[in-house]
C-alpha cells in the first residue's frame, strides 16, 4: 500500500470513467431528497451509505481476495466508538474524529490482520469471528467509557465544519453522500490498480502467486486493513446520525447482514454488495412497519434469492447482459470463430 | 549457475532424494528422466525453496540458497513451471501476465496506478508473442485448452526474467503430435533467451532429441548421466525403465 502517485496514472481513461461515473451518482443521491422531501428518505439513504460502506468494503476481502471475513463489522464499531468517544470529549472538529476514528480502525486491524491473514479458509473466518466476539465483549463490559449494552450515550456532538452545520438534516445528508461516494471511489481505485489484480491471483490461486514474487501475506495484511478503515467509515457515519454507538454495531449478526448483503447483490459486478444493501436495508425498513415478523418475510426472501436464482441480484442482470451481448459480437465477425466463446460459468466469481 | 551438492530429503520413512550432486553449466539444457517415483518433482521442490531439504547445499549463482523461502528464491532468479498447470483461472492469458510482470517489477503494492501498467502491460505482449498465445490474449485462463494452459504456465514463470527456469514435465498430459510441438517451442524459448533450463520429461525420445545432459534418477539417487548417446547405452538406465524382469526370468529359467 505504498503511495506511487503518478500523473501519468491519474490521467488513465479508466479513472477518468469512474471519475465521471462518481459524480453522477454524486448529483443522483443529491437530487433524490430534493425531489422527495420526505426526512424518512433521507434516513433510509443515511443507513444505505453506512451499510453500503460495510458490505462494499467486506467484498473487497470475499470477492476480490477470497477472504472470507465473519468478523468484518468489528471496524464497522470500531469507527463508530472512536469517532463518537472523540467527539464528546468536546475538544476534536469532526475531520480531526474522523481521521482518527479510521486511523485509529486501521491501526487495530493492523494488529489483528497480523495475526489472522496467516490462516487459511475456514481458520481465517473464525479467527476473524473470535476477534470481533473480543471487542463486543470489550464495549460490552467497558462500561464506564462505552456505556457499555447501553451504547455510547449522551449524544454526538456535530460542530460546524467549514461553516457547514451539520446539525441540519440536509446538510448532514449531503456529507454523508459525499463522503460515502469518495469511498466508493476509492475502492473502485484499489480494485482496479496493480495491487488489485495482485489480490486477483491471489484469490485464484495463493500458492502460484508466491512462485512470483508476490508476498501473499503482506498483500492479504494491506487489504485487511484497507477494508476496515472504509468499514469504520460505514460505522463513524452511523454514529454521527443516529448520535449514539450501540454494542449491536459489533455483534456477530452484523457481520451476517453484511453477508447476506454480499449475497443478495452478488460480486460479479463492482457495486453489486449496494444493490443487496438496498434490498436489506428496504426490507428491515419497511417491512417492519407492516409486520413484527419481519425475519420470518427476510428469511423468506433470501432463500427465494439463494435457492431461486442461486446468485445475486446483480448477477442475475450481469449475466443477462453478457448473454446479449454475446451473440450480438459474434454474428458481424467472421474471425470470432477461433476465439473461444466466454460462457457463464467461466465467469464465476469474476469480480468485475 | 546451480550447483546441487549431496542433496537429501526424507519424508517418513521414504528418502525421496539421496545425496544428489549435479552441476548444471549457465545455458545449459538438461532433462531429468526417471521412473514414476523417482524423486524427480522433490528434486525440484527442494531446489526452488518449496521443501527444505535435510542435507546438503543448493548454490544459485554462487550463494547457498538453502533456507530461503520460495519467494526469495523467485527474486534472485529461479522460476519454475508446474507438472499440472497452476493458473489463475479468473484472469485473461494478458492479466495474468500483466499482473505477473508487475509483480516481478516490484509494482504489486501500487494503489495509485491503473492496471494493466504500461510496461508491464508491453512485457508481457512479448512473452505471450514468445510462445504464441498472442491469439488466446482475452481469453479467460479457465478457457483455454490444455496445451495452451501449459504454455501459459511456462509464460507465468518467464515473466520472472529467470536466469534459470525449471519446467516440470511441460508436456504432461499431452498426445504425441502435441508434445512435440510443445518441445519444439521449448527448445525454441532456450535457443532464444540462452538462460539455463531444467526439464523432467517421460518421453524418451523427445529427452534424446533435444537435451544435453541427461541425469537419471531412481529411488532418488542418481543412476546415471551424461550426453543422451551414453544414457542411451547404459545398462543400468535400460534395466531401470524395462525392468529387470527380462534378465531374472533367464535366470529362473536356467535353474
Amino acid at each position: 500500500m505504498r503511495p506511487g502517485l503518478s500523473p501519468a496514472g491519474l490521467r488513465r481513461p479508466g479513472l477518468a470513467r469512474d471519475v465521471a461515473i462518481a459524480l453522477t451518482g454524486l448529483a443522483l443521491l443529491l437530487a433524490l431528497p430534493m425531489a422527495f422531501p420526505a426526512p424518512a428518505l433521507r434516513d433510509f439513504l443515511i443507513y444505505f451509505f453506512a451499510y453500503g460502506l460495510l458490505a462494499m468494503s467486506l467484498n473487497l476481502l470475499v470477492g476480490l481476495t477470497g477472504l472470507v471475513s465473519f468478523g468484518h463489522a468489528a471496524y464497522f464499531a470500531t469507527g463508530a466508538y472512536v469517532f463518537g468517544l472523540l467527539m464528546q470529549t468536546g475538544r476534536v472538529s469532526i475531520p480531526v474524529g474522523v481521521l482518527a476514528a479510521v486511523g485509529g480502525t486501521a491501526l487495530v486491524a493492523l494488529v489483528i490482520g497480523a495475526i489472522c491473514v496467516r490462516l487459511k479458509e475456514i481458520y481465517f473466518s473464525f479467527i476473524t469471528l473470535a476477534f470481533q466476539m473480543f471487542i463486543h465483549s470489550v464495549i460490552v463490559t467497558w462500561v464506564s467509557l462505552t456505556g457499555g449494552d447501553q451504547g455510547l450515550r449522551g449524544g454526538i456532538p456535530r460542530p460546524p465544519v467549514l461553516g457547514l452545520d451539520l446539525n441540519d438534516a440536509r446538510t448532514l445528508y449531503g456529507a454523508c453522500a459525499v463522503v460515502f461516494v469518495l469511498c466508493i471511489l476509492a475502492m473502485r481505485q484499489v480494485s482496479q490498480s496493480p495491487f488489485g489484480y495482485t489480490l486477483r491471483m491471489i484469490r485464484d490461486n495463493p500458492a502460484r502467486a508466491n512462485f512470483l514474487g508476490v508476498d501473499v501475506t503482506a498483500m492479504k495484511l494491506g487489504i485487511f486493513v484497507f477494508a476496515a478503515a472504509m468499514a469504520s467509515v460505514g460505522g463513524l457515519i452511523l454514529a454521527l446520525f443516529v448520535s449514539g454507538a450501540y454494542p449491536e454495531f459489533a455483534f456477530w449478526t452484523t457481520s451476517g447482514e453484511a453477508i447476506f448483503m454480499i449475497m443478495l447483490g452478488g460480486i460479479k459486478i463492482f457495486l453489486g454488495p449496494l444493490v443487496g444493501t438496498l434490498l436489506l436495508q428496504t426490507l428491515n425498513h419497511f417491512v417492519t412497519i407492516y409486520t413484527e415478523h419481519h425475519g420470518l418475510v427476510l428469511g423468506t426472501v433470501i432463500l427465494v434469492i439463494v435457492l431461486g436464482l442461486r446468485r445475486g441480484l446483480a448477477d442475475v442482470l450481469f449475466d443477462w447482459l453478457q448473454a446479449r451481448r454475446a451473440p450480438r459480437a459474434a454474428g458481424p465477425a467472421p474471425g470470432s470463430l477461433e476465439a473461444e466463446p466466454i460462457g457463464d460459468g467461466a465467469l464465476k466469481g469474476r469480480t468485475v | 549457475m546451480l550447483r546441487v551438492e549431496h542433496l537429501s530429503k526424507s519424508f517418513g520413512g521414504v528418502r525421496a532424494t539421496r545425496d544428489v550432486s549435479i552441476d548444471f553449466p549457465a545455458g545449459s539444457l538438461t532433462a531429468i528422466i526417471g521412473p514414476n517415483g523417482a524423486g524427480k518433482t522433490t528434486f525440484f521442490n527442494l531446489i526452488s525453496g518449496h521443501v527444505r531439504p535435510d542435507e546438503g547445499r543448493v548454490l544459485f549463482d554462487g550463494t547457498d540458497i538453502v533456507g530461503l523461502s520460495s519467494l526469495e528464491v523467485v527474486r534472485r532468479g529461479m522460476a519454475r513451471a508446474f507438472q499440472v498447470a497452476s493458473l489463475f483461472p479468473s484472469l485473461t492469458v494478458r492479466e495474468a501476465l500483466t499482473a505477473a510482470v508487475v509483480s516481478h517489477q516490484r509494482g504489486s503494492r501500487r494503489v495509485f496506478s491503473r492496471f494493466p501498467v504500461a510496461a508491464a502491460g508491453r512485457r508481457a505482449d512479448e512473452i505471450m508473442d514468445l510462445l504464441g498465445l498472442a491469439p488466446k490474449a482475452d481469453v479467460l485462463s479457465a478457457n483455454l485448452s490444455h496445451g495452451d494452459q501449459k504454455l501459459l504456465d511456462i509464460g507465468l514463470a518467464l515473466a520472472m526474467d529467470p536466469k534459470v527456469l525449471l519446467l516440470d514435465e511441460p508436456t504432461a498430459g499431452m498426445g504425441p503430435e502435441e508434445r512435440w510441438r510443445m518441445i519444439g517451442k521449448v527448445h525454441r524459448l532456450w535457443e532464444v533467451t540462452g538462460m539455463t533450463m531444467l526439464f523432467i520429461e517421460h518421453d524418451m525420445d523427445i529427452v534424446f532429441k533435444i537435451a544435453q545432459t541427461i541425469h537419471v534418477l531412481k529411488y532418488g539417487a542418481v543412476l546415471a548421466q551424461g550426453s543422451p548417446d551414453e544414457i542411451r547405452r547404459n545398462q543400468d538406465v535400460i534395466d531401470a525403465y524395462l525392468g529387470t524382469d527380462h534378465r531374472l526370468s533367464e535366470t529362473v529359467g536356467e535353474a
